[in-house]
This record gives structure tokens, sequence and C-alpha cells, in this order.
């Protein structure tokens, strides 16, 4: 009775309609989304997590551009498959820098978290010319375009302002450099500098060399080093498996 | 019909129903034959062709924002407009508003593809439009908004219809969906590019959220107000239980909102989480089912009209098919299944059955009602709509049975141990395994989009049909007064 009274006065005004369906559709997302945000034991404590290096970055520019995300995944889960083909299972931790995050939805093909440093530069660069060159039965599409495209990094700065926003500490000023200093040591803290971005980024390439090719910085560098260092971040050999479990 | 033309062009604005009708029409072709060559690329992986644009990572997106908010999206605006005006026996509130959302609709679906083969995406699914496209969505929206609840301020009626709550509920829905989901920074006012204000979990937390609410929003709720309205109308009879359809619509509204994280089992994100998201998955089932019950029970007493009528077949197949997708949805996101199937096709053999079998089919049932009405005219042809009706029919089960069969087979494969404990198959066996199944569901998808240029044709003809009825009508009535 009580609930066919209340019902006829929703359905006779549009106000009360409106704010009534507004409460019901808000409850879900606000019970599950804000306590990501306050409770410490979301993302584990871990050493070895880092923002992305310029060169790096660039590489995840391109691997979004591309639409990587809507055929690899990179969120490993704690099954003894996927430990056997993939390695150990992704933390929150390792994606904590992740604007947007690329865990994916869909396998075509393989996990890409802890891709870095399983292959060799020579294979990345190979496979992402022509995968079917060194896997026959792949369907990925040909990328010859990364090699012979230079990278753009003119607006390299304004990306890591950008991402300075969302809260990764790339460092604008003497004191964030410090703290870079203090949190992920000198070699790092470098890296992370607004400042000497584009140094750094060039540095980074000619060192690495990843596409294979000196005479200029290609998208294929960036993306290779940004597919190297996927997974590499955190030494699980320093990490004892009951600490990690309180996070799950 | 004893309502004069004329007199109705005065107490309803047919126009934009008219117009947003056809953009549905294009938008499906469109959007279909682009599902058709990316289903192609990932059997015959030449068809890339090495052209970044036509790439299955950029092309992907096009074809889902064609799909989704192209044809769903325009099928929608025309039926919540034709709807509300109908029940509200009002016409439209908004003036210039009106066409706003309409063509400010139509520049974001071009411009979005445009963009995504261009290679702007925020690499968020079902939200790759990057920041100025989000932007003009979210005045369009509002401006839709302010249309919708404006009609139903000045309605006549004392009583807001059922299928008005739905559209309402989407419409609020996708504007909160939408704005929290696209919250970014820019890297420049004059730059695409922008990262998004959230990272990992909690930017999963937030994308499946809204991933799972475009479902439940999108591509349920507002396609059941399509429901509410066609199926009686069609029939000719009332709803089954007005009782039955309040606890629908509150169920569901409150339900759908919790469930997106079952996207998100055995990841990063925490588990109770998760465990939340299922738990309301499986309650969710009860307002669907009853909804489906609604729905299907209306034609109590009219089981007749199914024997030849096919605009009923769309409108009660599309059902069956929402019961069928509703019931596999919650079983997927029961954790030991979605051990199995998360990653794999069957996830988009479901996505399907819901996006063919019931948003597509129930907008094709409502279109070729609303259409002959829109125009005064017949449909040209009834025997094509029952062609239109066999082709999509296969089409769906085509592509659902080979993503089944592609999806469980990936999923066993990918956890199957010899005997000395080692992985039996690498990954790319599973590839390879997956090729006859891919051309299938490419097949599937042919039988579809067949279906959906017979419709085009014969939608084409109807008006061409009713534009000549009303010229020469028109043309009699000239001659008459002289």
């Amino acid at each position: 009775m009580l609930k066919n009274i209340k019902s006829e006065i929703l359905e006779t005004n549009v106000g009360v309609l409106l704010v009534a369906t507004m409460i019901a559709i808000s409850i879900g997302g606000m019970v599950e989304i804000a306590p990501l945000f306050l409770m410490k034991d979301t993302v584990e404590k871990v050493e070895g997590v880092r923002p992305y290096t310029p060169l790096e970055l660039r590489g995840r520019d391109i691997y979004i551009r591309e639409g990587c995300y809507l055929c690899h995944s990179q969120m490993i889960r704690p099954f003894r498959d996927e430990q056997l083909r993939y390695g150990h299972y992704s933390l929150a931790a390792e994606s904590k820098y992740d604007h947007p995050f690329q865990w994916g939805s869909k396998r075509t093909g393989p996990d890409l978290a802890r891709v870095g440093a399983k292959y060799s530069n020579e294979w990345h660069v190979q496979h992402l010319i022509a995968p079917r060159s060194v896997v026959p039965e792949s369907v990925m599409p040909n990328y010859p375009w990364l090699l012979t495209t230079p990278l753009d990094y003119s607006d390299l700065q304004d990306r890591l302002r950008a991402l300075r926003i969302t809260g990764v500490p790339y460092s604008a000023s003497q004191v964030e450099y410090e703290q870079n200093v203090k949190q992920f040591g000198a070699a790092t803290a470098k890296e992370l500098d607004i400042a000497q971005a584009q140094k750094n980024l060039i540095a980074q390439a000619e060192a690495g060399n990843y596409d294979g090719d000196h005479s200029g910085i290609s998208e294929m560098d960036a993306l290779v080093a940004y597919l190297q260092v996927l997974g590499t971040m955190v030494d699980f050999s320093k990490i004892k498996p009951e600490d990690l479990v309180k996070y799950r | 019909m004893s309502e004069s033309h004329a007199a109705l062009a005065e107490q309803y604005d047919y126009d934009i129903i008219k117009k947003f009708s056809i953009m549905a029409i294009v938008w499906a072709v469109v959007g279909m034959a682009a599902g058709v060559y990316i289903a192609s690329e990932l059997t015959w992986p030449f068809l890339n062709f090495d052209i970044p644009y036509l790439t299955f990572g950029r092309f992907r997106p096009v074809h889902t924002g064609a799909v989704i908010f192209g044809f769903g999206g325009s099928a929608l605006f025309a039926t919540s407009y034709y709807v509300v005006q109908r029940t509200c026996q009002t016409r439209l509130w908004g003036g210039g508003l009106i066409p706003f959302t309409f063509w400010g609709w139509q520049a974001i679906i071009v411009l979005a593809a445009v963009s995504y083969v261009l290679g702007f995406s925020q690499g968020r699914e079902y939200a790759e439009m990057e920041w100025p496209i989000d932007l003009l969505i979210e005045v369009v929206w509002v401006a839709y908004l302010a249309i919708f609840v404006g009609t139903l301020m000045k309605r006549k009626q004392p009583h807001i219809y059922v299928a008005n709550w739905f559209y309402l509920g989407f419409i609020l829905a996708t504007a909160l969906l939408h704005t929290f989901n696209n919250l970014a920074v820019p890297i420049g006012l004059f730059s695409m590019k922008s990262y998004s204000l959230f990272s990992g979990t909690q930017d999963a937390m937030v994308q499946w959220w809204y991933g799972h609410n475009a479902v439940g929003f999108f591509l349920t709720a507002a396609f059941l107000g399509m429901m509410y309205y066609f199926v009686p109308k069609h029939a000719g009879r009332p709803v089954y239980s007005y009782r039955l359809s309040i606890v629908h619509f509150w169920a569901l509204s409150f339900m759908y909102m919790w469930v997106g994280t079952h996207h998100l089992h055995w990841t990063a994100l925490p588990d109770w989480a998760s465990t939340l998201g299922a738990t309301f998955s499986i309650m969710l089932l009860l307002p669907s089912w009853g909804g489906m019950i609604n729905g299907i029970m209306t034609l109590s007493g009219a089981w007749d009209k199914l024997r030849n009528d096919y605009v009923m077949r769309f409108l009660i197949v599309a059902l069956s098919f929402y019961g069928m997708s509703t019931f596999e949805g919650p079983l997927m996101s029961l954790k030991d299944v979605n051990a199995l199937s998360h990653y794999t096709d069957w996830t988009v053999g479901h996505v399907h059955s819901g996006a063919l079998g019931w948003v597509a089919m129930i907008s094709f049932g409502s279109l070729y009602h609303m259409v002959p009405d829109l125009w005064r005219t017949k449909m040209h042809s009834d025997r094509l709509v029952g062609v239109h009706f066999w082709l999509a029919t296969i089409g769906v089960l085509l592509y659902i049975t080979a993503m089944w069969i592609s999806g469980i087979s990936q999923g066993l494969m990918w956890r199957a141990f010899d005997d000395y404990g080692n992985l039996q198959y690498s990954f790319v066996e599973s590839v390879a395994a997956m090729h006859p199944f891919y051309m299938m569901r490419a097949i599937g998808g042919v039988f579809f989009l067949t279906g959906m240029c017979v419709m085009a044709y014969n939608i084409y003809m109807t008006i061409r049909q009713g534009v000549r009825q009303a010229d020469a009508a028109t043309q009699t009535a000239a001659v008459a007064a002289a």
C-alpha cells in the first residue's frame, strides 16, 4: 500500500522522479569508488615502481594511439597457468602511475604486463614491423610506419606537466626534485625532471638504440622502450608473498 | 487514421524524429560494415593493408562508436522524442535546442570516428573520444535532458508513462557516467591529447563503472523505454503488469550501478569491490527477467500476431535475447566462470547477443512501427521485413555460437596442463585454433549487415512513397481550393 502511494507521487511529479532516480543511480558508484581513494591498503607499498621516463611515456602514448589495449591485456591474474605463462600476478602498485590504466579486457594476443626484458629489442622491432615473420600464426597488424616516423617530442614538457597535475611526481622545482631523489634515488630523479625532459629522452634513445637505427629517434624507439620496461620495475625476489596477500 | 497530417504536424514535432530515424539507419549500416571489416581483419590480417588508419586497433572504436552512439544513440533520440510527445500528448519543448541535439550529436559521431582513425584516443573502452568531443557531448546531453524534462513538464496527462521513466533514467545516468569517466587533464588548449585524472586501480574502477553502465543504461534502460512503448502499442494491448514495471524500473536503476566491477575479477582491484559487483550482478537477474516477462506477457491474448507480423517478431525475439543475455551476464559474473571466460571471445559473444539480439532487434521493430507513422504511409514491403528478420536472426545465432566455441576453447586451452605439469599450449596455438570461428563470426556479421541493408532499402522506399503520397494529397487539395 505504502509503495503505491509513494509511486503515485513519483509518477506525477517530474522533479521528484528526477531526484529519486538520481539518488537510486548514485549510491552504487559512491559505495564502490570512494573507498578506493580513501583506503590505504588499496595499492601495495612496494619498492621499485617509478613514473615512466620521457621516452617510455611517449612509447606508452603510441601504445594507446594504436589501440593495443583492445587486443592485449596488462593484468596477470593469480592463477597457476598465468603464473607459468606470464609471471607473477600484477600488483595494483605496478599501474599506479598509469593514466589511463591499460589493464585491457581481451586477449586476442597475449598479456603484456611482464613482456619487458623477455625478448630482445631486435625481436620487438621485427615483430612490430611484420608479426607473421616471427610468429606465423599471428593475426596482429603490421606496424611498419613506427620505424620510419620520427618521434615527435616537441610537446613533451606539456605532457609531463599535465601528468604532474594528475599526481605523477615529475618535478617542476628544486624542492620536488629533491623529494624525488629521496623517493626514487638520484638517477631516476634526473629522469623525472621536467626541465630536462627533451635532453633525457634523446639520451635514453641514443644509449638504448631500441630500433637498431642510429640515424634518428623513431616512434619505434619509444614503443620498444615502453614495452621493455613493462613489468620489470618490481623485484619479486625481495618480496615475501605473505606481504602481498593482505592487499587482495 | 482520423487525424489529418497537417493537424498532427502541428500537434507533434515529427521533423526531428524523422531526421534521427534516418541517421539511425545510416549509422547502423556504417557501424555494422565497420564491424564486419574488423572481424575480417582478425580472420585475414592482410586486410590491415599496412595502413595506419585501417588497423584493427584504430578501427575498432569506429565500429563501437558508430553502432552504440551513432545507431543506438540516434534510435534513442528518435524514439524518446516520439514517445515523450505521444504519451504526454504535447509538442516537444525546447525550440532551437531541438535541432541542436541533432546536429550536435551527428557531429560528435563523425568527429569521434575521424579522430580515432587519426590516432586520437583516450585509451578507455567505449569512451575513446578525446576531451574536446567529450565536452561537446556534455553540452548536447544537457540540451537533451532539458528538452526531455521540459516536455514532461508541459504534459497534458497527470501521469508520466513508464517508458519515460526509463528514458529519463538513461539520460541522467549517462550524464553522470560520462562526466566522471572522462575527467582528464589536457596537455594544452590546442591539443587533442589528455591524460586521465585517475590512475591504475581507481581508474579501472571508474572506467568499468562507466563501461558496464553504458551497457546498463545506454543499451538497456533506454531500450526498455522503447520496449514499454512499442510492444504494447504494436500489440494493441496494455502493459502486462503496472506493478512489475515499477519494480523493474527502480530495482534496475539502483542495482545496475553496482555491477561494473565484475569486469575486474581477479585483477588488482580489491576483492571486496569485485565481490560486491558479482553479488549485485546475480540479484540483477530478477528485475531483468521481471522486465522481460512484463514485455512478453503483454502479448498474452494476442499471440496470433506473432504468426504473420514480422515487426512483432522483432520485438519478441529482442525480448528473448534480452532474457538470454541477462541470464548469461550474471553467470559470467561468477568468479569461477569469469576465471575461464574473462579475456576470451565469450565476452565478445555475450556483448553481441545483447547488442545485436536485444538492442538492434528492438530498434528494428520500433523503427518499422514508427517510420510508416511518421511519413503517414505503409511499409513499402512487409515481405522484405520478413527477409530482414531471418537474415538478422541467422546472423546473431552464427555470431554468438562462433564466439561461445572460440571463447570457451581459448579459456580451456590457456589453462590446460600436460602430464608433466607444464602448459599444454603456447598462446599462439590458441590464436591459430580460433581461425575457423573467426571466419564463422565474420559470416554471421555479413548476414546481419545484409539484413540491415535490406532494411535501409525498404525504409528508403517507404519514405519515398510517403513523400509522394503527401505531395499528391497537397496537389489535390490545391486543385480543390482553386
